[in-house]
């Protein structure tokens, strides 16, 4: 047994034992969990692929005369501009003004809300456009000029929700191509294309949430950010199994950090032809081992992680609920699985070279006494239902 | 019989050579056998040309001689598809669409995605389907 604060104390003195999700497995296995659990302090997971429900909120400072922005742009894309005089809020998936989205499909979507968060971390120069109507205080009525993030006070992603605990496996039932947020999916289930770091993957490693919490600092593109909150969808009720591992996407981060402190090669716009825009984000998630249960289940290999193949032509968009077979991490890593007798081609969105590297720096981080451990001050919930949205009449 | 030998290589003809039959004469006379991946006149009236050519080192020498007759440019490293190992971020989404496995993980522990420029016919299947715009076409 370790507490938050012994952990810290041998982090501080550049003692502390740290492993990778990956590197834990082995270490286990030759010493054993009970002696592993006293040596090891803690555990690195990561993750890095696309995750649409990212944004920022910026603070430009004042102007002379002052103005409260009322509508604005960064680069042609849209920002919410409903916040006070000069902040703005700007999502990952905003397309830039104009684009003909998917009026000719599949759409291209070459710029959007995750392109400009990936150009402002880069440090370049970039173009604010913005209106207002004008008030006593701020009677300024328009504005166009160059900024970069180091003009900006400040520059805070914040991101409703990251790093999903599972996801499905998409592949498609249908006789024609479809473009989707995992990517081109060819008729027949040509192919199938999956969305998570599997072993690596933060809440993978915890799967019952009971490090991992509100509060927890994480390496978010190499700022020290924090757990702000459930993530969005967030939802611990799903099918397990016998790891206690959720056999579909359950658990969700929301997760907050200083863009100033961030590094371009872990921040990275995205488009997927067909669907949209959005942000590659790398985030990594230290797990403290306060006892011998809480290692054991970052022990977790890719074999013991199920994933459901969903039909993103019919069960995903109709909302049916429908899973054709689960599939195993160990099995998708190959690039092939076996799906109702036949083989079926595999690519991810996931990268997993990107989340080895990420747990490798926050492993070395913390091992030079560089980055502490939070203790969490709430706990995500781990009965709570994901609900669907019921289009309804008024109720009386 | 002499030795053969393949070459990729990637013409690039301004507007006033486009209309010259250069490929005829690289195989009628210097016997070339000629393997064309891409080609294209681009709205300017500028044409590119991937090709792998095939013949003695000899033979090969002497086309290229008469090819630089016109006002050519020959990139001998015949990239007309371009990764960018500093874009990818080795998700791997691409591999599944690269139909020679030019793009390929060669190891599946690390997961790493790799560009086999050699095994690479350009049918642009990985700039559509990159999320990170890693790979774009020369022309």
């Amino acid at each position: 047994m370790k507490t938050y604060a012994e952990i810290n104390a041998k982090i501080e003195s550049g003692k502390a034992v740290v492993l990778t999700a990956e590197e834990i497995i082995g270490y286990v296995e030759q010493k054993g969990l009970d002696q592993a659990a006293d040596e090891v302090d803690v555990v690195t997971t990561a993750t890095f692929g696309p995750m649409c429900s990212s944004g920022c909120v910026l603070n430009f400072g004042h102007s002379k005369p002052k103005m409260r922005f009322s509508e604005a742009w960064i680069e042609d894309v849209r920002v919410y501009t409903g916040l006070g005089a000069v902040d703005v809020y700007l999502g990952a998936t905003e397309l830039r003004d104009k684009d003909p989205a998917n009026m000719y499909p599949p759409g291209e979507f070459r710029y959007g809300g995750g392109h400009v968060m990936a150009d402002l971390v880069a440090g370049k120069e970039l173009q604010l456009f913005a209106l207002s109507y004008g008030t006593d205080e701020y009677p300024r009525r328009e504005l166009r000029t160059w900024f970069s993030i180091h003009d900006l006070n400040q520059a805070s992603m914040v991101n409703p929700r990251n790093c999903y605990q599972n996801y499905n496996v998409a592949i498609n039932d249908s006789e024609r191509t479809i473009y989707t947020y995992l990517g081109v999916l060819e008729p027949r289930r040509r192919n199938a294309t999956y969305c998570s770091a599997g072993q690596l993957s933060p809440l993978l490693n915890d799967p019952l949430y009971e490090t991992i919490g509100v509060g927890t600092r994480v390496w978010l593109a190499g700022a020290h950010g924090h757990v702000y909150a459930e993530g969005t969808q967030h939802s611990g009720t799903g099918r397990r199994n016998e790891h206690d591992v959720p056999v579909s996407g359950a658990g969700t981060l929301a997760i907050t950090g200083d863009m100033k402190q961030m590094r371009a090669k872990f921040v990275r716009g995205v488009s997927l032809v067909g669907y949209g825009t959005s942000l590659g984000l790398g985030i990594g998630v230290p797990i403290p081992i306060l006892n011998a249960d809480v290692l054991r289940r970052t022990c977790i290999r890719d074999r013991d992680i199920q994933a459901p193949v969903v039909d993103y032509s019919e069960a995903y968009p109709q909302n049916t609920g429908e899973v054709i077979g689960y599939v195993d991490y160990e099995q998708l890593k190959t690039g092939r699985i076996e799906l109702e007798g036949r083989t079926v081609e595999v690519g991810s969105l996931s990268s997993y070279s990107m989340a080895l590297e990420i747990a490798h720096q926050l492993r070395d981080e913390i091992a030079r006494g560089e980055f502490l451990l939070s203790e969490p001050f709430a706990r995500l919930p781990v009965n709570q239902p994901f609900r669907p949205l019921t289009v309804r009449e008024k109720s009386e | 019989m002499t030795a053969t030998v393949t070459k990729k290589l990637m013409l690039a003809f301004p507007r006033c050579e486009t209309e010259k039959p250069i490929i005829y004469h690289l195989v009628r006379d210097h016997n070339l056998v000629v393997n064309v991946f891409r080609a294209k006149v681009t709205p300017e009236e500028e044409g590119y040309l991937v090709l792998d050519v095939t013949g003695t080192e000899e033979e090969i020498a002497a086309a290229l001689e008469y090819v630089k007759t016109f006002n050519v440019r020959i990139n001998f490293t015949g990239k007309g598809v371009v990764w960018d190992e500093a874009l990818c971020t080795g998700c791997g989404n691409c591999v599944t669409h690269c139909p020679t496995g030019a793009l390929y993980i060669p190891d599946r522990a690390t997961m790493a995605v790799t560009f086999d420029e050699e095994k690479c016919i350009e049918c642009l299947a990985c700039l559509r389907v990159c999320p990170y715009g890693a790979c774009t076409s020369a022309f």
